[in-house]
């Protein structure tokens, strides 16, 4: 049998496979750098550790006060921002693919900030009659994100589609959709009173800071199904990077795969926003990362979730430790270092190859 | 006429407000290689688009091998019957045989992406088109009639026993042209696949199919061998042009030879 050279594959019984070195690589580096940033991020705070005391202490060791700030203070924190950065990178990953535009992720097609609103309308609203707590915070939030994440998605789809959802037009109309969705925002920021209005201000720049188990768990839930949903459909992700006749010709069909994949990536940015806030511009880069580090020519999931958890990782400690006693919100590093990316992404004309 | 492996019954074909054709009946006969010619704008990339399932018809139906094209698994179409568009699209970074390799699509699943039976058909494709060495390359890289060769060579490694191509040689110089056809042609005699292509270039069509399809207005004018079909009066009634038709020196079939204002003698 001949070989097609640069795609060595890997059999066993009826699976098979393409074997990329890299893309196996790339995700192991990723993540044994979010292993260590993790644990320099655990040993900060009031109560000094070193990084060796939180690996003892997350193996089962440390006395009962280490145990306690590591499991019951830190490592939520920690853990939400890996899942948060885990879901923005995939959701970022198969926006990126389907559309076939670098430029198109949820923070810009308007779907992060329509998790935003739903979600301040939520704290805003409630908080002034009654205040958001129990329930309301760990199953309310996330559904409200969701609910406003859907229908920006849903208004984004429905204004870009001409018989065809053209990518430059879903760009365009995602930029309107995303400027009325802050607006919303920052309307429903007027409706609250002053503490929360400069409590969900905190939140919409994207924030951390003193997240909890009940904050994590409906990330986790959502990872945890969809997942294995993306990486399953990530095979007819491969087929949908071409233009329409191509897609249908080889027997995919097109609408539903990608109805499919849309509103997986809709709902791990909605629940990843309704943790942590938009963390904005973790989906926009990290799938493209992932790609030129990987050396694919679409945005590889696997390595694109775990290349956004060790971007939120490493973003949240230099805003911990990067500006002397003051603690950042993590949303305001991954802006000033995305800021400059988007720029570069605008200016650089896209380009394609025609056949 | 039950060998028509592919055929169009009463086609209505449009876009918008637009009705492209309207009623055309059409056979393809297993084996063969046909070529649709026709001016601008007569709708003959709507004619095959619908006949390789990628538009829907207004009225009328596809019938491959005698079923309903719409009522069959897009998949199971997709294992008999191979279309390239006239402008595919690919990311910039890919490599020839990752296009290629993309062709296997309908053999595929999720945990069954790249089977020996892949590779082969995938090798086999490459070699055929002489686009083996450029496997590694990505598609920037090429020029356009590698990068056309590398769309080809994916259709092929498809694995289709019907191929649809939609101007096959457009942007290419006469050279890469004629590669373009004498590869058709091969995989006619060689492989015995069933070729339906649109082409513009009437001297090639007359040489390179057995049978032309003349369209004008979403109607066929005229079909059947080259020799039939390509006459100095249907020229006139289908592209309202006067031309000489003589034979072609080297294979006999009609050449087109046009008047053109320049040379017109009254």
């Amino acid at each position: 049998m001949t070989a097609v050279a640069g795609r060595p594959g890997v059999r066993v019984g009826p699976f098979s496979w393409v074997f990329r070195p890299r893309l196996v690589l790339v995700p192991l580096l990723a993540a044994a750098l979010l292993v260590l940033v993790m644990a320099l991020n655990i040993r900060l705070g009031d109560f000094p550790m070193s990084v060796g005391d939180v690996l003892r202490t997350l193996v089962g060791g440390g006395d009962p006060t280490e145990q306690y700030i590591v499991f019951d203070l830190r490592l939520p924190r920690s853990l939400t921002g890996l899942l948060v950065g885990a879901a923005f990178g995939l959701a970022g990953a198969i926006t990126q693919a389907i559309s076939r535009n670098p430029l198109a992720s949820p923070d810009i097609l308007g779907v992060t900030p329509g998790a935003s609103a739903g979600a301040v309308g939520v704290v805003v609203l409630a908080g002034s009659y009654g205040g958001v707590a129990g329930l309301a915070s760990t199953i309310g939030l996330p559904l409200a994100a969701l609910a406003g994440g859907l229908i920006a998605a849903l208004l984004v789809y429905v204004l870009a589609w001409r018989r065809g959802v053209d990518s430059y037009r879903l760009v365009l109309v995602g930029i309107g959709v995303e400027a009325l969705m802050m607006n919303l925002t920052y309307w429903l920021l007027t409706l609250g009173d002053v503490t929360e209005a400069g409590r969900a201000m905190v939140w919409i720049t994207g924030s951390l800071n003193g997240r909890g188990w009940g904050d994590l768990v409906p990330v986790a839930v959502a990872l945890a199904v969809l997942v294995p949903v993306a990486l399953i459909g990530g095979h007819v992700l491969g087929a949908l990077q071409f233009d329409d006749d191509t897609v249908r010709n080889l027997g995919a069909r097109v609408e539903p795969a990608r109805a499919v994949l849309i509103l997986v990536a809709v709902v791990l940015a909605a629940v990843a926003t309704s943790a942590a806030g938009p963390v904005y511009f973790v989906a926009l880069a990290t799938p493209q990362i992932a790609l030129r580090l990987s050396g694919t020519a679409q945005p590889p999931l696997v390595a694109s979730a775990v290349l956004g958890a060790a971007l939120v990782s490493v973003s949240d400690l230099i805003a911990r430790v990067g500006f002397g006693g003051i603690e950042l919100p993590v949303g305001v590093v991954t802006s000033v270092l995305g800021a400059p990316y988007l720029m570069f992404l605008i200016i650089r004309r896209r380009r394609e190859v025609r056949a | 006429m039950s060998t028509a492996r592919l055929r169009a019954e009463s086609l209505r074909l449009g876009y918008g407000e637009t009705l492209v054709v309207d009623g055309l009946d059409l056979d393809v006969v297993g084996g063969t290689v046909t070529a649709v010619i026709g001016p601008n704008g007569c709708g003959k990339s709507t004619l095959l688009r619908a006949m390789g399932r990628l538009l829907t018809p207004r009225g009328g139906h596809v019938l491959l091998d005698g079923k309903r094209i719409d009522k069959t698994p897009t998949r199971e179409v997709a294992k008999v019957l191979g279309v390239l568009p006239q402008t595919p699209q690919a990311p910039e970074g890919l490599t020839v045989a990752d296009l290629v390799a993309r062709g296997r699509h309908p053999h595929q699943s999720w945990y069954r992406q790249w089977s020996s039976d892949d590779e082969q058909a995938v090798a086999e494709a490459l070699a055929m088109t002489g686009m083996s060495e450029f496997a590694e390359r990505t598609l920037d890289q090429l020029s356009g009639g590698q990068r056309q060769r590398a769309w080809i060579s994916m259709a092929l490694a498809q694995g289709t026993e019907l191929l649809l191509l939609d101007e096959p040689t457009t942007y290419l110089d006469l050279a890469h042209q004629v590669d373009v056809l004498d590869l058709v042609h091969r995989l006619h005699s060689e492989l015995g696949r069933t070729v339906v292509m649109v082409l513009h270039d009437l001297n090639l069509a007359a040489r390179y199919a057995d049978r032309l399809v003349a369209l004008r207005d979403g109607r066929v004018v005229a079909q059947g061998e080259p020799g039939e079909v390509l006459t100095e009066s249907l020229l006139r009634e289908v592209f309202d042009l006067e031309a000489k038709v003589i034979a072609d020196p080297v294979a006999g079939t009609p050449l087109v030879v046009p008047v053109g204002s320049r040379h017109r003698t009254s």
